[in-house]
């Protein structure tokens, strides 16, 4: 029960990753890799703020999602200013952070032993001691009580990203921003200034991707300069899985597929390592699923047309 | 009112691709008054639409509306006084998004854009209300998807959009030429109703002499991205789809003469 209840932090912790993936992949219709970095952003800098103590929990989370705001900010500069291959933007971006999070953390990781984050914090609230292993009784069986509190929170912290996502998007900015990568030609004849649409697009989901980035590494009780390698194919599977579970294609049914995506996936792969996949697989396994996910349909509409 | 003066525009100028699409295009268009434009291909008049609609920026002259200098403005800075709709009838509307949003975004042109949910009840009264009015029944539909619909359809709803807030200036690209002639009739009746209601000022671009004759008070002729012809008043009035055929006869022979006429002044004289 603790290693399942592990698995649903995870992923909701990596489902506002998805969500960020939501607006750069679905709503901008393009991968935008800036999120690989930006989350080891948001690990580092969260990493940084929460060994130097003086900073609550709070601060922890918002900081790096702003750092996050910053990078998508720029890939969206580079983009629509620079006229600069949208693809290339991120990639540009993303590498330029490799450095960056060396310079934040001083070094390639930062381990977090024993300081508050926001998970020591929320079991302070509940009080469950740090120390003792007290247990929980789930559904019948038996689980960690820190575990259940830190799945409890990552629920909790998923569900207030996407509310406040579907909120934004239902606004009249957010509906801009979706006419932006809808028909940008219809966007810019109604007023709409598509350029700053995009920059302050990918800065939401670069700051979604930063905070699902400063949770893990509060979570895992580590940053790591390499931690965003993959997470873009991770978020962009996550998405995918949840549009072949939730077929409804509303914005509200969209955000709460990604998380559900986001969840099923690490149920996938916890299910695939229990049977003996080898770990080092993984990143392989999930570029053939998504690879999979997107040429299915294809093939799929070409027999349908064919008959 | 509108007044161009003297618009030049040169796309890829130093390159075997060269074209000058205007060349001093000078024109002032009334308050309330509906001007056709017409024109072969290629002749500049789309061009001329897109120029006052901001698509590029001009190389030289001046765009000025109702006092507000146009002619250095982003597109979308111009668009709170200009309304728009396309010749293809997906361009106008974002497919992926519901009716209901597409006229929640079109309700904002020339406004503040703000952090309020941008389908209030009031607002939806309001969509429902006016795409009523239309009599296509889709005022039970703004829930849909507009790609779901059809291009008369999303065309019509492009019309309302860019009508919504009364705009200064009403550019119409061949808004019909993409749609099946019974369509096409109802599209451009609905034009004349809005036109008509709220006394807007039109552009209509048109490649149909017999929509040239009908529609407007004035009819411009773009050949080479100059104006070659201006019919207002009686003229306009009196002018059967005939004529214009005529004119376009003569430009066709202008186009056959031009290139055979300089190879005999060559011939003879260099």
């Amino acid at each position: 029960m603790t290693l399942l209840l592990g698995t649903f932090t995870m992923g909701f912790i990596l489902s506002l990753l998805a969500a960020g993936v939501l607006i750069s992949f679905r709503i901008f219709n393009f991968a935008d890799i800036t999120a690989e970095g930006s989350l080891a952003l948001g690990a580092s800098t969260a990493a940084v703020l929460i060994t130097a103590g003086s900073f609550g929990p709070a601060a922890a989370l918002f900081i790096p999602a702003m750092a996050g705001a910053a990078a998508g900010a720029i890939t969206g500069v580079l983009h629509t200013k620079f006229k600069i291959n949208a693809l290339l933007s991120g990639i540009l971006v993303m590498t330029a952070l490799y450095s960056i999070n060396l310079h934040v953390m001083g070094k390639s990781n930062v381990a977090l032993m024993n300081e508050q984050t926001i998970f020591t914090y929320f079991n302070k609230l509940l009080s469950i001691s740090e120390s003792a292993n007290k247990t929980v009784l789930i559904l019948g069986f038996s689980a960690s009580a820190k575990e259940a509190a830190a799945a409890a929170l990552a629920f909790i912290l998923a569900s207030a990203g996407g509310a406040l996502l579907y909120w934004f998007l239902g606004t009249e900015i957010g509906a801009a921003m979706r006419a932006t990568g809808d028909c940008p030609q219809m966007a810019a004849a109604l007023g709409v200034n598509t350029d700053l649409m995009i920059i302050a697009g990918l800065s939401v989901a670069n700051a979604f991707a930063a905070l699902s980035g400063a949770l893990l590494a509060s979570y895992q009780g580590f940053a790591d300069v390499q931690m965003g390698i993959g997470m873009l194919v991770w978020g962009l599977a996550s998405v995918i899985i949840g549009e072949t579970l939730v077929r409804e294609k509303s914005i509200g049914f969209a955000i709460t597929s990604a998380i559900m995506g986001s969840i099923f996936f690490r149920l996938l792969v916890a299910i695939a390592l229990r049977f003996g996949m080898n770990p080092n697989d993984m990143k392989l396994m999930t570029a053939l699923f998504v690879l999979a996910a997107l040429v299915l349909p294809q093939i799929y509409k070409l027999r349908r047309k064919n008959c | 009112m509108l007044e161009l003066k003297c618009l030049h525009k040169t796309f890829n100028p130093g390159t075997p691709d060269e074209v000058k699409a205007l060349s001093g295009v000078s024109l002032t268009i009334a308050d309330g008054s509906f001007t056709v434009i017409l024109g072969t291909n290629g002749s500049g008049k789309s061009t001329l639409l897109n120029a006052v609609a901001g698509t590029f920026i001009v190389d030289s002259g001046s765009i000025v509306l109702n006092g507000t200098d146009l002619t250095h403005l982003p597109e979308h800075r111009r668009a709170s006084h200009i309304g728009r709709v396309f010749q293809n009838p997906f361009s106008g509307t974002a497919p992926n998004m519901t009716i209901a949003e597409n006229l929640a975004i079109a309700s904002m042109r020339g406004k503040k854009r703000r952090f309020l949910t941008a389908l209030s009840r009031g607002a939806m009264r309001e969509f429902y209300d006016r795409v009523k009015s239309l009599n296509m029944g889709l005022e039970d539909r703004l829930d849909n998807n507009i790609g779901s619909l059809s291009g008369g359809q999303r065309q019509a709803l492009t019309l309302l959009m860019a009508c919504w807030n009364r705009p200064d200036l009403l550019l119409l690209d061949e808004h019909t030429a993409a749609l099946d002639p019974k369509t096409a009739a109802k599209v451009l009746e609905l034009t004349k109703n809005y036109i008509e209601k709220d006394g807007l000022t039109a552009f209509m671009v048109t490649h149909s002499m017999q929509q040239a004759v009908n529609m407007g008070e004035r009819i411009i002729m773009v050949y080479k991205g100059k104006i070659i012809h201006d019919f207002s008043g009686a003229d306009k009035k009196s002018l059967k789809a005939k004529d214009l055929y005529e004119l376009f006869e003569d430009i066709k022979r202008r186009e056959l003469i031009d290139p055979a006429a300089s190879e005999i002044l060559k011939a003879n004289y260099v």
